[in-house]
């Protein structure tokens, strides 16, 4: 990371921390928003929360490893989220996650080599009526088929090379 | 069909509710809001975004009142159709339509069908019929009437005597009574006090809580402010899951209207009583729902429970007395104030009184909310408002209650759901997620896969659930990979039991249900497993080979259109063939073979 990008995150990780008091009770809100913005949490950003609520380290590390909302590795551009509630479940999302490592290698929990897809399974997305569903960043596909969840990494694919990289 | 012009102003409502909004809602109400603000549309209307309908399976939907229309499925293309026919000359536009699958019938508005003639809205009440962004539209239908009866007529006491004569238990799964738990928090002599709404709802397979906190944020919020009132709390905290965007941003915005009307802050309405709300945003942990550990991550602590020789009630939040409730428990006080306990104890069965909100989802045909009176039967729920299964295919069982809970075979089918009943039936209550399951749902399986969510979600403080868990689940995967023993039977029912007793909180003591009825009920099917390593639904892998039947098989060449991987070939009209090496056994062959040529070996 260039010395710049350094910079402008520390920046963001100050303007997160501001936006609440310094009080113990706040160490889960201000991951959320580190984990939103990041889309992982960066070992400085804990060291950060830790000396701001002035908290030992372990602490604020054994939350992050707790919850499931956090990730200590980043994750892809795109992170497809997929949904293995019951009703999920029984209507193959397990084969939607096979589909999803035929196509692009990963595992749920795993990371595409070139950072741009990632791949978690979530218990519930509250969307059963749409099972098998699964949400891409903030999308959600509902009604997933074992073909059509081919067609959905394609349009994510398609918009890389829309945007020239 | 014609009908008569209406000119009053009409109201359009566009649901815009989770499964709606994926379903491409929100571009139907962009479309609504732009082409009816041109000037070439002569026609007064107003538009509103409301919250779930319940009906997910056919949304977007669509309402327009008073002329009492419901569209399904509408698309952002309806759109200038819509506007022409029905808006403007009063033309129902026929195709959009719901059109019952078994008589062909059309309706033309959601009233007149079975999935909602047979509900009974009392939590949902409001969902679907106001816009939840906007205080006023929550006023105009009684809202916060009950706060104001219980702040200028009632005295505490009769606030909580009232929740009592309801007969209202706790709606989150342990069915404990409210009042009881409110009349505890009022007499502990600690304070200050505290009331937490409950939204973390992990169950997979429930998300009445969603739609509740999404569709209608402020009955929550007034059922809080009546407990404050009745129990003498100063602050509220509302424990939402962070994956709940919609649900976060609405109740932010119900909060803030709230406190800019004087419903919360100092001195709310006139009255001696100071009471505010914060949200707090939960981390993704199953076991937070339960209400110790829900108070330790509000803390800033790890999620774990604690044993509770002293309830919350007495020592909760930071030491202090504190009521907890479900979102559903919430949303049910302010009626109950409105129409007095009589009326709401008039719904429901001798111990669980009013509504019940169930997720009704998985192989059933009109997944969604449904909300019915205590003590209706299991079969009403599937067969008369879900519709049945989908695809011509047989019930197998249904499993209530997610981790928690059991599954529920045929025969028992027409238990009439409440707390106690379904305890009786070796399941529970729960949140209230009914997950049908047909005969190509593996029970095994299913055991295996709850097992294997409670071992990702238990805290592992104490040494039964952590271990047993473990243990349970290393035992089913042997089973479903044709690897299982006779003598694992014993095992699982042993392990389940000491579980039972052993553990520190009600999910480790839950946990094992799902295993232990499955084991009850179909012991058949483990066996089958075990003894001639064969899944009969044809889910677990390693023991599922898919044919096709020569005789039925017509070469219509539909499976092989839908095979994912290309492992179906055949020439037309002659029987086709399925690759063994290539075939992942996905189903997708069976589910869309129209003449059951695709068999399970």
């Amino acid at each position: 990371m260039s010395a710049d990008a350094r910079q402008i995150e520390a920046k963001n990780y100050t303007a997160i921390l501001n936006n609440y008091p310094a009080e113990k009770r706040y160490i889960l809100a201000i991951m959320q928003d580190m984990q939103g913005e990041f889309r992982y949490l960066p070992q400085e950003s804990l060291e950060l929360i830790a000396s701001y609520v002035n908290v030992p380290l372990s602490r604020v590390y054994s939350m992050a490893t707790f919850y499931k909302a956090f990730s200590l590795v980043p994750k892809g551009r795109i992170n497809f989220k997929v949904c293995d509630g019951t009703a999920c479940h029984i209507k193959g999302s397990n084969i939607i996650i096979d589909m999803i490592y035929q196509h692009l290698g990963i595992k749920p929990g795993e990371t595409t080599a070139d950072g741009e897809f990632s791949i978690e399974t979530v218990n519930c997305l509250g969307a059963c009526a749409l099972a098998p569903a699964l949400v891409a960043n903030e999308r959600v596909h509902p009604k997933l088929t074992s073909s059509g969840i081919i067609k959905i990494i394609k349009s994510y694919e398609g918009q890389i090379y829309a945007t020239g990289n | 069909m014609q009908q008569a012009i209406n000119n009053d102003k009409r109201m359009i409502l566009v649901c815009c509710g989770t499964g709606c909004l994926a379903n491409g809602s929100m571009e139907v109400y962009q479309a609504l809001q732009q082409q009816l603000s041109t000037n070439e549309v002569q026609v007064k209307t107003y538009t509103k975004a409301t919250g779930c309908n319940g009906w997910c399976e056919q949304g977007p939907l669509v309402k327009i009142m008073p002329d009492d229309i419901t569209y399904c499925l509408v698309n952002a293309k309806d759109v200038p159709e819509i506007i022409a026919k029905t808006l403007q000359t009063g033309e129902i536009i026929n195709r959009l339509l719901y059109r019952d699958p078994k008589s062909k019938k059309r309706f033309k508005s959601h009233h007149e069908i079975d999935f909602y003639k047979k509900q009974h809205k009392v939590a949902l009440r409001n969902i679907g019929e106001i816009d939840p962004a906007s205080i006023e539209d929550y006023i105009s239908t009684d809202g916060y009437k009950a706060l104001k009866k219980v702040l200028q007529e009632m005295t505490s006491a009769q606030v909580i005597d009232e929740v009592m004569k309801s007969g209202l238990r706790g709606r989150g799964g342990g069915g404990f009574p409210t009042g009881l738990k409110w009349k505890a928090g009022a007499t502990t002599k600690a304070s200050p006090r505290y009331v937490i709404c409950n939204g973390d709802e992990g169950d997979p397979g429930a998300f009445m809580d969603r739609s509740i906190m999404e569709g209608d944020p402020h009955t929550v919020i007034e059922g809080m402010i009546i407990c404050a009132y009745a129990i003498g709390a100063c602050a509220g905290y509302i424990y939402v899951r962070n994956e709940y965007s919609l649900a976060v941003k609405n109740l932010n915005i119900a909060i803030n209207n709230a406190r800019s009307q004087g419903y919360l802050g100092k001195d709310i309405l006139g009255s001696q009583l100071a009471f505010d709300i914060e949200i707090v945003r939960g981390g993704g942990a199953f076991v937070c729902g339960e209400e110790t550990a829900l108070i330790a991550s509000i803390e800033g602590n790890v999620g774990e429970p604690r044993d509770k020789y002293i309830f919350p009630t007495e020592k909760g939040l930071w030491g202090q007395p504190t009521i907890i409730n479900n979102v559903e428990t919430w949303a049910n006080i302010p009626v109950i104030i409105n129409k007095g306990a009589a009326e709401f104890a008039s719904i429901g069965t001798e111990g669980s009184k009013g509504t019940k909100v169930f997720s009704l989802v998985g192989k059933v045909i009109n997944t969604g909310l449904v909300e019915v009176p205590m003590g209706t039967t299991l079969r009403e729920i599937i067969f008369d408002i879900g519709g049945g299964i989908p695809g011509g295919r047989n019930f197998k069982a249904v499993q209530t209650g997610g981790p928690s809970g059991g599954c529920i075979p045929e025969h028992m089918l027409d238990l009439q759901v409440d707390f106690d009943t379904l305890i009786k039936a070796g399941s529970m209550m729960g949140s209230g997620g009914l997950i049908v399951m047909d005969d190509r749902t593996c029970m095994v399986e299913i055991a295996r896969y709850y097992a294997n969510f409670l071992a990702g979600e238990s805290c592992g403080k104490c040494t039964p659930c952590r271990e047993g868990i473990k243990a349970m689940l290393e035992i089913l995967n042997n089973i479903c990979q044709g690897e299982g023993r006779e003598e694992d039977l014993e095992f699982l029912q042993e392990i389940g039991e000491t579980m039972q007793t052993a553990s520190l909180c009600a999910l480790g003591r839950t946990a094992p249900n799902p295993v232990l009825s499955t084991l009850h009920h179909f012991r058949e099917e483990y066996l089958e497993h075990i003894n001639n390593a064969r899944c009969p639904a044809g889910v677990c892998r390693d023991l599922t080979e898919f044919y096709i039947d020569g005789e039925p098989c017509t070469g219509c060449g539909l499976c092989v259109k839908n095979c994912p991987v290309d492992a179906i070939s055949g020439e037309k009209k002659k029987v086709h063939v399925i690759d063994q090496d290539k075939c992942i056994q996905c189903g997708e062959c069976i589910n869309h073979c129209k003449f059951d040529a695709v068999k399970i070996r």
